[in-house]
């Protein structure tokens, strides 16, 4: 087994962002006449030039399509595309390029895994295992699953800090479940669950552990092998890179075993009108012409990413996250926090009191302010807190201090105005 | 910040605060519930009706400023309307949040008038509609909730 790189030695990134910031020119501009403060990287984030300038290489000068042509720029196509998938599985600290298998994004990689183990696993007494915190896209699939297959949704509640209630979570997991869907970090929350404590039980009970890694992958070091994650999904487009592209991650053992999704070109070995055969992962699960753009563009924001430093960025966003909690709480009254859990990411979902968070987004977006207002696709995290809706600021690797304080004063603008 | 006013005019702020004809009748002869999903906002429209005109409106239920606000003018404005013209005036507050330009001048809009400024903010006119959608949903008689989407 692999281990993660050692803490990177390196200073802060606090002392780059001037520069990392200039890579990214729409954190240069003016909204209403303010200048642009982005904080809703939850959400998704922005693209530095690399990525863009990658997509345009690779779409201007070596567009065809891939594992197709005998021709020179369909070799070109299928390198960089095979290339981008080496990268990917080097970020998540997989062991074969084989066990990545390209996808839109997140939502994508969680309904092919839902049909592929609906399809071998689930079943009367074979249930499937949520947390109360999971985004819409890892409950609705399993439960068109679960309806089909007769297994039971069995879900994890959550304590008032927005921590995972573990007890529940060690009294839920039990023999009967055959699948636990987990979310790494929560989007609505920021809580940072113990997957790999998580995976480990899933383990010992003999259940396939499915792990929505959307909002872990962008804000620190992630290594499958090291969580122990059977499947682990994440979108290229909050982790600076393209939307439309993501992965999903399996252990190569589980993909051989999983039927296949989507047919059409690429995933088959041979067809006849009798019957068909299936090509080895990951090209079973990759039906027709992928996102070659997507691929190359996701690469280099992983390239991005690893160079500025994994360890960093978590470093970065973790300071931000401390110092924008104490600002809060400090200078705006009547702020609530939904989720403290010891373990969050830079992720701060609140309200005011009697102030909707829709009317708080509207004003802070006229001061230049972006944030996040609604249910954040968790309606049961709503639910559990007793709000329609939260704001949301969530930080990326150029979020400044200055920013914070910029939001703080357009928040005593908001209750200057409504309150 | 001007054009914030626009939005957040006085009138809005005091209804989104305190909004008037707030909790379900006694006794409803039609009602609604309304769900906006994009912000969480939900809301119940409640008639009571004599023949088919508009005896009392009223309404539950919680929102943004611009949702609650436009509940509340609109239970307002309806009183002692007929269902026919709950109907006009939907349709010409409609053209209103959307930039249209029929409303001018007409004096049926009242204190709608205020809601003008909703249509510079195009992600804001589902709030300003939906009590009025939950109304034609009462109106219909339709028993399932409306939504926005």
């Amino acid at each position: 087994m692999t281990t993660i790189s050692s803490p990177d030695a390196r200073a802060p990134l606090a002392a780059e962002l001037p520069t990392i910031r200039a890579a990214y020119p729409a954190l240069g501009r003016r909204v209403h006449g303010k200048p642009l403060v982005y904080l809703d990287n939850a959400a998704t984030t922005h693209k530095p030039l690399a990525v863009l300038d990658a997509e345009r290489e690779q779409a201007m000068w070596h567009n065809a399509n891939v594992h197709r042509g005998v021709h020179l720029l369909s070799q070109e196509a299928t390198e960089r595309y095979e290339a981008a998938r080496s990268t990917v599985r080097s970020f998540l600290g997989a062991a074969e390029d084989r066990e990545i298998v390209f996808v839109r994004g997140t939502t994508e990689a969680l309904n092919l895994a839902t049909a592929t183990l609906a399809a071998t696993r689930l079943g009367p007494g074979r249930d499937v295992l949520l947390t109360g915190m999971e985004h819409h896209s890892n409950i609705v699939p399993w439960q068109l699953a679960c309806q089909a297959s007769g297994a039971s949704l069995r879900v994890v509640p959550l304590l008032d800090d927005g921590s995972l209630d573990m007890e529940a979570f060690d009294r839920l997991l039990d023999g009967g479940v055959a699948v636990m869907a987990i979310v790494h970090t929560s989007n609505a929350l920021g809580t940072i669950n113990p997957v790999q404590a998580m995976c480990a039980k899933a383990r010992e009970v003999g259940a396939i552990s499915v792990v929505d890694g959307a909002q872990a992958v962008p804000h620190g070091p992630v290594n499958v092998r090291e969580l122990g994650a059977d499947l682990f999904a994440f979108s290229g487009h909050k982790v600076y890179g393209p939307t439309g592209i993501g992965a999903l991650y399996g252990r190569a053992e589980l993909l051989e075993s999983l039927p296949p999704w989507q047919g059409g070109g690429d995933m088959i070995r041979t067809v006849t009108f009798e019957g068909s055969t299936w090509a080895e992962p990951p090209a079973r699960f990759e039906a027709g012409t992928p996102n070659i753009t997507g691929a190359v563009g996701l690469a280099a924001a992983l390239d991005h990413v690893t160079g500025l430093g994994m360890d960093r960025i978590a470093a970065h966003e973790a300071d931000l996250l401390t110092y924008a909690t104490g600002r809060l709480l400090a200078d705006i009254p009547g702020i609530n926090l939904i989720g403290t859990a010891p373990a969050k990411a830079g992720v701060i979902s609140f309200t005011l009191d009697g102030i909707h968070p829709h009317d708080i987004g509207t004003v802070l977006d006229h001061e230049g302010i972006a944030i996040r207002t609604g249910h954040h696709c968790a309606q049961p995290v709503m639910d559990r807190y007793g709000v329609p809706a939260t704001a949301r600021a969530s930080f990326g690797l150029y979020t400044t201090r200055e920013e914070v304080d910029a939001l703080v004063v357009g928040l005593r603008r908001v209750q200057e105005m409504l309150g | 910040m001007s054009d914030l006013r626009e939005l957040y005019q006085e009138l809005i702020l005091d209804h989104g605060k305190h909004p008037r004809n707030f909790g379900a009748p006694e006794h409803a002869d039609r009602e609604a519930k309304g769900h906006n999903p994009l912000c969480g906002d939900r809301l119940t429209v409640y008639l009571v009706l004599d023949g088919d005109r508009i005896v009392d409106a009223r309404f539950d239920g919680a929102g943004c400023a611009i949702s609650t606000a436009s509940a509340s003018l609109m239970t307002e404005t309806l009183k002692g309307r007929t269902l026919a013209e709950a109907e006009q005036i939907f349709a010409k507050f409609h053209d209103l949040v959307t930039g249209g330009r029929s409303h001018l001048d007409d004096p049926e809009l009242e204190k709608l008038e205020v809601f003008a400024g909703v249509s510079e903010f195009p992600v804001r006119v589902k709030c300003a509609t939906l009590a009025w959608h939950t109304l034609k949903a009462a109106t219909e008689a339709s028993s399932d909730a409306v939504s926005t989407e």
